[in-house]
């Protein structure tokens, strides 16, 4: 028998094992949060993408960051699909589960389809584990796994003879896992190794002994699956037809720092950005550290309070100042905003919105701070709001927003969630001179003999940015009452009123510088389907669906919720129903309502997880079959 | 920085704003004003320069009446505001202007964190021991038995001392000075305006209509040389209206003496606002009426690291070693494919 080469190659196997052309898999690891499953899902996610698949991820992590081992409050799960045509969600149910534990089992089984691969470290299916995730009996054992296809694998114990030599004590050696069933995936989709085995010298490269352990349980767990009988055939998913171009995958939190980097760039200005850490948002200060030789100034403030006003500052002196955070945050910033809205200046405040109410789930998605973002502050107080639909959208959205606050001069709250944040997908990397340039301006002298205005507006009702440095244009801002033009301090009934009305005109007439709302589908049907954030890919997916199967639907996904596009009351008009699915108890709906008129449906759903298709695709169909 | 040669004829009046000015009638707040107007223009900087940012109170409507940029921000939040805006643009001048309860009440969080980042602004704190703007409730500095409109029987909490607080977050540069002693004042805000790092100032400020005459035991012209006493770096701590009496230290606590009795100015404390521990600061705050002369001028003037310029400096070290960013390259990096 030829002995196989560490990296085995296709055709030299003396008896390659069969292998099924899917379209997509899903395939999600689960396991302790100490694992390693983010891990794996991230290298299976990017040797998927330089396979050329498009991908969708979801990872899921649990609220502790350490709870105690084995138990279901532990458990963390990353999901990724990947198919070879577009997709915009990472699957409704899947395809091939790697449960670690039983903890793990008994916690993601329900998302396995029937007949799926059930993938066991039955090592860990020890009286204890059981114990912990509840089990009476040994699933492996007992017959209730009979209608999947179980693969009870002893990977600790294989693990640790692969790494056998090494010198390593038992827990680092059971910290490799990971690899060994990323291994065994990997060779189940026929996956390069190559990307992984880059990650480990990048990353392992200065202690030898762990690299090469990682690297051997990489290749046990695939040589595994092709040498043993254990797996009988593997699977292949091709090259998805995407726009030409260069790719690379980026999470929703990246492309928000990517984002702000470049917009300020292309403006002109300097990227202030203040922070305080939370849930599901710190990862963009974990990037923007990163750039400092972009002269990105970073400032992770004492609360959520001080980073946005220190954001405001910032923006005071010139700069694009930007703050995020996650509900509770945000909560905190409120007034601060109120303040930026008063002194119309840009500021950019990202929500990356998480279960609530309070401290909630901090680590589970939903779109429950809508109303908050529209509404949330004391006064009349309206500012845009504008809400990403994916991890790459994020990016586009990130220039918008800055477009926006510069050219109106006011506060933008753009919208993410923890399912968008964390959720990687390709990206088709942007010719940096191609992106949004428009210089942002500031007077640099008076233009009349009155003395500086700086509450005079121009034909969109926005105000000159002066700032400090600047001779002859020494002005004082504030939170009380402007009179208009001087921007003096006044406390005049009929100045208020007019005030007031100036500050929201100014926001509604943004309506005339967005895209008109487009449509997915006919223009004019039985139903309308309106969406909006981190929903998209589930609505789309599920409208198209319904449209290949002749139903009367159309989509709108929304990515201004203030203004609203021009077109929207006429265009809602045109369809018999409407259909609005949210992740938190109808508030897109309750705006809709009050602001068109309109009987609109909700689909709403608040458990800390995004929709899966197929319960978009059954309102629909209940909707469309009930009239 | 280099003087620009307009700036030599600078006036008060150039740093005058043309807004009425809406304090009460005989607020101590006037002579803060006027005592900055005074020091501003010697400072070198232009007006278009120098920013004033405040928080919510009767001493934070101050921005408004001095020619500069300036924003007049929320309840205690004026040291965010600086902080965001001293650390983007180094070139800037700025001071924080605050009240007892916007500084240590709602913002103490911020005034902390702004002094133990030591970050490159001029606080200065109107201390009137008293809420003015919501005319009359105590503060936290207002005095334990204060009858107030909100503490009728009179306070029951402790009160927080500024330069305690201050000395406590590592602040560099502290100092106390009095609305009324216009030289003292001109003093303290000029060598405050000149420290590099956070200057941290208390100003005893009468609010004559709420709590008024709260600081008349440091202001009477028969009682001040007795219940206050200038501190002078290098020199020893004397006071009293014949300059006969000083502080000596026994073991770890000041007592006063007489210099009459065998005692000479060498047998005294000396101040030395230079002193690496900022013990003998600590000490000298603790100073307090009826049992001491309370200690006014600058306690303390050290030197050490600027937030504002370390984080500038990361950035010039960066690109130093990285090279100025590229975005293209950053957006190419690592992990690409072509899709042809
Ligand atoms: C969030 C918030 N809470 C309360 C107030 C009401 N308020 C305004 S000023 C003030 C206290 C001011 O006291 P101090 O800081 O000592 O300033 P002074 O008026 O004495 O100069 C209060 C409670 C406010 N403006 N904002
Ligand atoms: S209330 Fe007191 S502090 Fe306020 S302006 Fe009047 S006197 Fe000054
Ligand atoms: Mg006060």
């Amino acid at each position: 028998m030829a002995t196989y080469t560490r990296n085995p190659q296709e055709g030299e196997r003396l008896n390659p094992k069969p292998v099924l052309e899917l379209n997509a898999a899903t395939v999600r690891f689960c396991g302790d949060s100490g694992d390693g499953m983010q891990l794996a899902g991230t290298q299976l996610t990017n040797t998927s993408a330089l396979a050329g698949n498009d991908i969708a991820t979801f990872p899921d992590f649990p609220a502790e960051i350490r709870a105690p081992t084995g138990t279901k409050a532990g458990v963390s799960g990353f999901q990724i699909r990947f198919a070879n045509s577009e997709i915009f969600t990472p699957g409704d149910q899947v395809d091939a589960l790697i449960a670690m534990n039983p903890a793990a089992l008994v916690t993601n089984l329900p998302d396995l389809v029937s007949g799926g691969i059930l993938i066991l470290n039955s090592d860990a299916f020890n009286a204890k584990g059981l114990e912990q995730a509840g089990y009476l009996q040994n699933p492996i054992e007992d017959g209730s796994l009979i209608g999947y296809q179980v693969f009870p694998i002893e990977m600790t114990r294989l693990t640790r003879l692969a790494v056998d030599g090494l010198g390593l004590g038992v827990k680092e050696s059971d910290r490799c896992r990971n690899f060994y069933a990323m291994g065994l995936t990997f060779w189940l989709y026929g996956r390069s190794l190559e990307p992984t085995l880059r990650y480990i010298d990048e990353k392992f490269g200065k202690h030898p002994s762990i690299a090469e352990a990682n690297r051997r349980a990489l290749h046990a767990g695939y040589n595994y699956g092709d040498t043993t009988d254990a797996m009988v055939s593997r699977y292949s998913v091709q090259k998805a037809s995407l726009h030409t171009g260069l790719y690379r995958n980026i999470t929703g939190n990246q492309a928000l720092a990517w984002g702000l980097v470049s917009a300020a760039e292309r403006s002109g200005c300097e990227l202030f950005y203040g922070s305080y850490p939370i849930t599901p948002a710190s990862d963009i200060l974990h990037e923007l550290v990163k750039l400092k030789n972009f002269g990105v100034r970073t400032f992770q403030a004492e609360d959520e309070i001080a980073a946005i006003t220190s954001a405001i500052g910032a923006a005071f002196g010139g700069a694009l100042g930007a703050t995020a955070s996650s509900g509770p945050g945000i909560a905190l910033k409120a007034e601060a905003m109120g303040l930026a809205v008063m002194t119309e200046l840009p500021v950019l405040i990202i929500n990356v919105q998480r279960g609530g109410p309070s401290t909630g789930l901090p680590t589970k998605t939903e779109q429950s701070d809508l109303m908050q973002a529209m509404f949330g502050r004391n006064g009349e107080c309206p500012l845009p709001v504008i809400a990403a639909r994916s991890p790459a959208d994020c990016f586009d959205v990130v220039h918008e927003a800055w477009r926006i606050a510069a050219r109106y001069m006011t506060p933008v709250m753009l919208l993410s969630d923890g399912y968008i944040a964390n959720g990687a997908e390709p990206w088709k990397i942007p010719d940096v001179n191609s992106l949004p340039a428009w210089q942002v301006t500031h007077p640099i002298g008076l233009s009349n003999g009155h003395g500086f205005l700086p509450y005079d507006r121009d034909e969109r009702l926005s105000r000159p940015w002066a700032i400090p440095g600047t001779p002859g244009l020494m002005h004082r801002i504030g939170g009380l009452e402007k009179q208009d033009i001087t921007g003096n301090v006044c406390y005049d009934a009929d100045n208020h009123q007019h005030m007031v009305n100036v500050r929201a005109n100014k926001i509604a007439g943004i309506a005339r510088d967005i895209p008109l709302q487009e449509v997915q589908g006919p223009d004019h049907g039985r139903l309308l389907v309106v969406s909006w954030g981190g929903t998209y890919g589930a609505c789309a997916t599920a409208v198209q669906l319904m449209q290949v199967n002749g139903g009367s639907v159309a989509h709108a996904h929304l990515r201004y919720l203030n203004p609203f596009p021009a077109n929207l009351g006429e265009l809602l008009q045109r369809y018999d129903r409407v259909l609005i699915p949210e992740l938190n108890r109808g508030q897109l709906r309750m705006l809709i309502r009050a602001e068109f008129l309109v009987d609109a449906v909700g689909l709403n759903k608040v458990q800390g997880k995004p929709f899966a298709v197929r319960e978009v695709v059954q309102k629909i169909e209940e909707m469309l079959g009930s009239d | 920085m280099t003087i620009e040669p307009t700036l030599s004829v600078l006036t008060a009046k150039d740093f005058s704003s043309d807004q009425e000015i809406r304090w009460c009638p005989g607020c101590g707040d006037y002579s803060i004003l006027a005592q900055m107007k005074k020091v501003l223009p010697t400072l070198g900087v232009p007006p278009e320069k120098t920013v004033f940012i405040s928080g919510i109170g009767c001493s934070s409507r101050f921005p408004y009446y001095v020619n500069t940029y300036g924003i007049h921000s929320i309840h205690g939040r004026a040291p965010g505001v600086a902080t965001g805006l001293k650390a983007s643009r180094p070139d800037l001048s700025v001071w924080v202007i605050t009240g007892d309860g916007d500084a240590l009440s709602i913002g103490g969080n911020h005034l902390m964190h702004a002094i133990r980042r030591n970050i490159d602004l001029n606080i200065i704190l109107f201390n009137n021991r008293i809420y003015g703007l919501t005319k009359g409730q105590y503060s936290p500095t207002s005095i334990l038995g204060q009858v107030t409109k909100s503490t009728p029987m009179g306070a029951i909490d402790n009160p927080l001392h500024p330069l305690s607080v201050a000395i406590g977050c590592e602040a560099t540069f502290v100092a106390r000075s009095i609305d009324v002693n216009i030289k003292h004042l001109t003093m303290v805000l000029k060598r405050a305006a000149e420290h590099k790092g956070t200057s941290f100032v208390e100003v005893y400020q009468n609010c004559n209509v709420f709590n008024d005459g709260a600081f008349d035991y440091a202001t009477g012209r028969d009682t001040k040389a007795e219940t206050t006493l200038e501190l002078e770096h290098g020199k020893p701590l004397i006071f009293g209206k014949n300059r006969d009496k000083g502080i000596r230290l026994n073991g770890m606590h000041p007592e006063i003496v007489s210099l009459n009795d065998g005692i000479s100015e060498d047998d005294l404390l000396f101040h030395d606002e230079q002193a690496d521990e900022p013990t003998l600061a600590y000490l000298l705050c603790r100073m307090r009426n009826p049992d001491f002369p309370e200690p006014i001028g600058v306690f303390r003037a050290v030197d050490a690291p600027r937030y504002d310029e370390s984080l500038n400096n990361q950035i010039t070290e960066a690109r130093r070693v990285r090279g100025k960013g590229d975005l293209q390259k950053l957006f190419n990096a690592g992990e690409t494919w072509m899709v042809e």
